[in-house]
């Protein structure tokens, strides 16, 4: 069995969709940046237009860094669990096959934080 | 008429006398009823008489040192109350340093009081169950030392309050409550290597001579006090993990996978935990003893470095995750109080932007990677808050499921980029910062599927107080999270700068000196 | 070889213990730390507890160094005479 136990065990997952009210969980980094000392965690409905995360969420999120204004998103590249994935900004979550708590990365050409330091 | 008196016991003949032959195979219960958690983890016995007491200390020796060492301590701690020692800590700032370690550490203490009652039980060997139960005692003491300890400050600065109430929910404080949770569930052999020998032995140097230093240096005695104090009792911890490893080693070749498998898992949970040690000793100390680089090359790479020298005789080798620590050496402090920095609204102790002098030292101490990676980092947070826009994160961070750290720490051997791991798992993701969490998860993946992750559980709405109305106008998530947290807003969190700890510091500091 | 270290807090009683130690283990090295003194030792750290009598001017039970004691490291061997810490490769 995957522990050692005294008997059969199996452990309570404490963070299945069904526990986000209708949300699910999404990670978004944004690479080079790391005065956002980890990506984010969000929850949004499976429904949401992913152009609508880029342009009403992650500029409150990222836009304290002063790389944020000079960003277009259009021109950002993007990764799915480490891997190239290429976002459709009129789609939503659901219909991009994003699942609950998938991972993305996203990186800026030339922008590499205060000074070149990844910060 | 023969005047000669009886020779005395030697030392390990009296220790053989009063321990030894005084328990008994069980017949109206089979042993395996009696002790019921001594063979499911696989280790193998054969023979608990080979086990030795490095320290034979007999109940009424027990007693007779604790007390003294009790009357010692408390008599300092009296007398450091009553002269209002703590005026002379270099500058309040350090304060902070005790509320990071009396929150992070004293709940564990307790819980390894709880974790030693219960293996003092459970091992069918009666030396190994004496030394545990001894040890129970002394975890309870270090909590009553802690508390002792902290009383003194809490009648002085904020944040030491709620210490109990925030073990349970704060979310850097599941960090070691899930690292103790880990162990005390684990069967009585792996909880021996994972406190007794990981924490207690191979890594506590690095734990405790860290912040009983820095208090040393930093004018705090009421700390240096009861750390001393304590440690005495982990000399004797140090010993007993020791020889559970030899004895588990000794007993059966077949406890040697066992025991690596838990040896490379502890170090690795350990060592996360010590993140906080990290930038304590490079970023909250005002006098600084060391840097953690320093203090992990002596107290890691060369006595580590002894220990499993020592310890190659088994064949075990020294764990899985030693060179990706080493590695990390040069950049783990700046990156963790990045995230403290930048999440300090949300923490109860203050945090600040080192001083130019101290980024002069970080730089001399850090050649190869402070001016870098972290001084134009600091640089711009410091003209940030001339400008009156000090930066408070506040989007939550993503968090690794085994450690429930926050995910900042970076690739082996590229400090640029996150190190980002992840399983998948009957259906569903599961993400971590490093190949060490990764390899955990995967290898009892319904422990960690369990854990209580404070992002999620914000997200699912579990942070707040009863009554909160989320869909009140005006709702601030994270304020009513903070507020749950028995957090006083603006007293307890935020910047160092302008804070209450540091405006009463600097008039009582006065007071002491003037008259008025 | 491999360090063995002992480390005690500094006060008078310990003053004793300290000038015992480095008279006996030739090959130690004094460390000292604010409210603690450390011994570095290559290899074997030998405390005698006659040495100790000696200095401190009574009698002496080794398992009273437990009560000033910081830490320590290699592997323990003690009777009534001497404490011994040693690495064993």
């Amino acid at each position: 069995m995957a522990v050692k136990a005294l008997k059969p065990y199996k452990g309570e997952v404490k963070d299945n969709v069904e526990r986000f009210h209708g949300m699910q969980l999404l990670y978004i980094g944004w690479d080079d940046h790391k005065m956002f000392v980890a990506p984010f965690a969000f929850v949004f409905p499976p429904n949401m237009r992913f152009g609508d995360i880029c342009e009403k969420v992650l500029p409150g999120a990222f836009g304290y860094h002063p790389d944020w204004k000079k960003v277009d998103m259009s021109k950002a590249q993007w990764l799915k669990s480490s891997q190239p994935w290429t976002p459709d900004m009129t789609k939503t979550l659901a219909e991009l096959g994003l699942k609950h708590k998938d991972a993305l990365r996203f990186i800026t050409p030339g922008l590499t934080g205060l000074k070149g330091s990844s910060y | 008429m023969d005047v000669q008196a009886k020779k005395k016991l030697g030392l390990k003949e009296k220790y053989a006398h009063m321990t030894r032959g005084l328990d008994w195979e069980t017949t109206y219960q089979p042993m395996d009823k009696v002790f019921p958690y001594a063979k499911f983890e696989g280790i193998k016995v054969h023979d608990w008489d080979q086990w030795q007491d490095p320290f034979r200390l007999t109940m009424d020796a027990y007693w007779k040192y604790q007390a003294e060492k009790e009357r010692k301590l408390y008599a300092i701690l009296d007398a450091y109350a009553q002269n209002n020692g703590h005026l002379g800590v270099t500058d309040a700032r350090y304060v902070n340093a005790l509320k990071l370690f009396l929150t992070g550490v004293s709940p564990l203490e307790y819980m390894a009081h709880r974790g030693f009652a219960h293996v003092g039980r459970a091992f069918p060997g009666a030396g190994p169950r004496i030394a545990c139960q001894m040890q129970s005692l002394d975890e309870i003491r270090h909590v009553q030392t802690q508390v002792h300890a902290a009383s003194n400050y809490n009648k002085f600065y904020n944040g030491l309050h709620q210490f109990r109430h925030q073990h349970d929910r704060v979310w850097y404080l599941s960090v070691p409550k899930s690292f103790f949770d880990d162990a005390f569930t684990a069967g009585p052999f792996e909880y021996m290597i994972a406190i007794g020998f990981a924490f207690e032995y191979v890594l506590t140097n690095l734990l405790f001579v860290p912040f009983m230093s820095g208090a040393a240096y930093n004018g705090d005695m009421s700390t240096v006090t009861f750390g001393f104090s304590a440690q005495s009792d982990e000399a004797r911890h140090m010993t007993l993990g020791l020889e559970c490893i030899k004895f588990m080693l000794e007993q059966d070749p077949d406890n040697l996978p066992i025991v690596q498998r838990w040896i490379d898992k502890w170090f690795w949970r350990g060592y996360r935990v010590l993140t906080l040690v990290a930038m304590m000793m490079d970023y909250m100390l005002p006098k600084r003893v060391m840097s953690w680089k320093e203090a992990w090359e002596i107290y890691a790479e060369q006595n580590g470095g002894a220990l499993f020298n020592d310890l190659a005789r088994y064949g075990v080798r020294p764990p899985k995750g030693f060179a990706a620590a080493c590695g990390d050496k040069d950049y783990l402090s700046h990156q963790a109080w990045s995230v403290f920095y930048s999440y300090g609204a949300a923490a109860p102790f203050h945090t600040w932007t080192p001083s130019p002098e101290e980024n002069d030292w970080l730089s001399a101490k850090y050649p190869s990677s402070f001016d870098k990676y972290y001084r134009p980092l600091w640089e711009f947070y410091a003209e940030q808050q001339k400008q009156g826009n000090r930066f408070y994160n506040k989007t939550l961070p993503m968090l690794c499921q085994t450690c429930q750290i926050p995910m900042f720490f970076t690739e082996p051997g590229d400090p640029t980029r996150i190190c980002y791991r992840e399983s998948d798992y009957n259906g569903m993701k599961y993400h971590f910062c490093s190949d060490g969490c990764k390899e955990i998860f995967d290898n009892e993946p319904e422990k960690y599927v369990q854990a209580w992750l404070p992002v999620h559980q914000i997200y699912q709405g579990h942070c707040f107080k009863e009554g909160t109305d989320p869909t009140a106008p005006g709702f601030d998530p994270l304020k009513a999270v903070l507020d749950w947290y028995n957090l006083d807003f603006g007293r307890d969190n935020l910047d160092y700068e302008g804070s209450e700890d540091q405006k009463n510091f600097a008039a009582w500091r006065g007071m002491a000196t003037r008259n008025e | 070889m491999s360090t063995v270290f002992i480390a005690f807090q500094t006060n008078d009683e310990t003053r004793s213990i300290i000038d015992a130690v480095l008279a006996d283990n030739p090959h130690a090295q004094l460390d000292v730390q604010p409210a603690m003194v450390k011994i570095n030792a290559e290899g074997k750290l030998v405390i005698k507890r006659e040495s100790i009598e000696e200095r401190l001017g009574r009698p002496f039970d080794l398992q009273e160094l437990q009560v000033n004691l910081i830490t320590l490291s290699g592997n323990i061997d003690e009777d009534d005479d001497q404490f011994t810490l040693a690495w064993r490769n």
